[in-house]
């Protein structure tokens, strides 16, 4: 009893695509075989982590909770989409330069939840970058050097003109 | 391991009447899906027993914040990001918006709904202590009319409720009573980020000359109409652990969480008393 595949049209990253897919397969899944896109990493598979998070019509969301189906026509931001070209993000350039990124893994949800907080709130607190990573864990830094890499990214000139 | 998403079905429907005629014409065989905060969960556990699911997700006709004069109804579809970043919420209904924030984190608040948290019944839900005391109605819709309880009425018992196979929650109506009462919520959780709640007790209260006119909780036929005394507060903490019924499970034992409710009361009272005393 194998469900319709449906079509589904959807913008990744500013390019308009469409898929062929379940229409319960989780929206990480559809990125990362279907569209290769495999920035975007599974860590829990249950909403827990973040390492899945991508932005989908400008909110922060977990891919791994989101069935393709509700993601038709949407705009999906993912990590692949934040380097313009060669040039890296405000974000990426400052998780380089403070030691915001370890392992890796939770990485490109850290920097996904980070660009949402600092599109809504240019210059956050420490407690407000607290709560804007509060889902997005980390096991090999102990979070100091990516709150330190969220500062230091706000207070880079230029990020408010590429904020999407 | 992961359940299979090809032998899951998934529809959409253009509007809410569509919907409603799915599951009536089918009633328990739909299960309704919005942010998927819950549903796939279980999906990624392989612990989902449904196979048809309608999506409500996007639907306009629930995701509405209506602010009248005498009360605030919120649409079933409303995510808590957009309940605790609303301002008549906030000021009108503070153990609400503040609820709404402990919900996962900020990517679970922009998809977890007000009616999902609810028709999930889990006695760890965090929105439904602020829903009861501040006497909540729930509009229930199926394709035979809509009718409207009391919250307090909503639930049967653990993952029961009075919730019909073809109906929806439609909305939640809050009257506009509480701004002047004192108010009081607090979970207790192994963590503050993304933890589930173990134990949480919600309260309102106004209190003149420091007696208790009027008091909303888990054990307010003790206190209404007392002085604010220590054997007030004893009394009232025998009550409630003999009302409390709480759960034995996975996060915490029934015995700890009916001494820790305990204790929340007394804290509860304990502030109350301090803003009384001191005007």
């Amino acid at each position: 009893m194998s469900a319709c595949r449906t079509q589904i049209h959807l913008t990744v990253n500013g390019q308009q695509t469409a898929v062929e897919a379940p229409p319960m397969k989780r929206l990480l899944d559809v990125l990362r075989e279907d569209l290769g896109l495999t920035g975007t990493k599974e860590g829990c598979g249950e909403g827990e982590c973040g390492s899945c998070s991508v932005r989908m019509n400008g909110e922060l969301v977990n891919s791994c909770l989101v069935p393709i189906l509700q993601a038709s026509d949407a705009r999906i931001e993912t990590v692949e989409g934040l380097a313009i070209d060669a040039e890296l993000h405000p974000l990426q350039k400052a998780f380089l330069e403070c030691g915001g990124a370890q392992c890796g893994i939770c990485t490109p949800g850290m920097l996904i939840a980070a660009t949402h907080l600092l599109a809504h709130n240019p210059n956050p607190s420490m407690d407000e970058i607290r709560e804007g990573l509060a889902g997005n864990l980390c096991r090999c830094t102990g979070f100091i050097k990516i709150f330190e890499s969220v500062i230091a990214a706000a207070a880079m000139r230029g990020l408010e003109t590429r904020a999407r | 391991m992961r359940g299979d998403p090809e032998n899951l079905e998934l529809i959409a429907a253009s509007s809410l009447p569509d919907v409603l005629a799915q599951m009536a014409a089918a009633p328990g065989s739909w299960t309704p899906i919005a942010g998927g905060t819950e549903l796939m969960v279980a999906h990624a556990a392989g612990r989902l027993n449904a196979q048809k699911f309608i999506s409500l997700w996007g639907l306009a006709e629930l995701d509405f914040i209506r602010v009248q004069d005498d009360s605030i109804s919120i649409g079933g579809g409303v995510t808590f990001g957009h309940i605790r970043s609303h301002a008549a919420i906030a000021s009108d209904f503070p153990l609400l918006a503040r609820a709404a924030s402990w919900i996962g984190s900020i990517a679970n608040q922009n998809r977890a709904t007000l009616a999902g948290n609810i028709v999930n019944g889990s006695p760890a839900a965090d929105a439904p202590p602020a829903l009861l005391v501040y006497d909540a109605e729930i509009e229930l819709i199926s394709q035979r009319g809509s009718r409207r309880i009391p919250y307090a009425d909503f639930h049967l018992g653990y993952k029961q409720s009075v919730l019909e196979p073809d109906e929806l929650v439609l909305a939640l109506h809050l009257p506009r009573r509480f701004s002047k009462h004192s108010q009081y919520l607090r979970k207790v959780g192994t963590r503050k980020a993304m933890a589930i709640t173990k134990v949480a007790l919600a309260g309102t209260a106004i209190v003149e000359n420091g007696t208790i006119h009027e008091i909303r909780l888990a054990a307010e036929e003790a206190l209404r109409g007392r002085w604010l005394t220590a054997a007030t507060r004893n009394a009232a903490r025998a009550v409630l652990l003999n009302e409390v019924r709480p759960i034995d499970d996975i996060r915490s034992t029934a015995e700890y969480r009916k001494h820790v409710a305990a204790n929340l009361l007394d804290e509860f009272l304990a502030e109350l008393n301090n803003r009384g005393s001191s005007g």
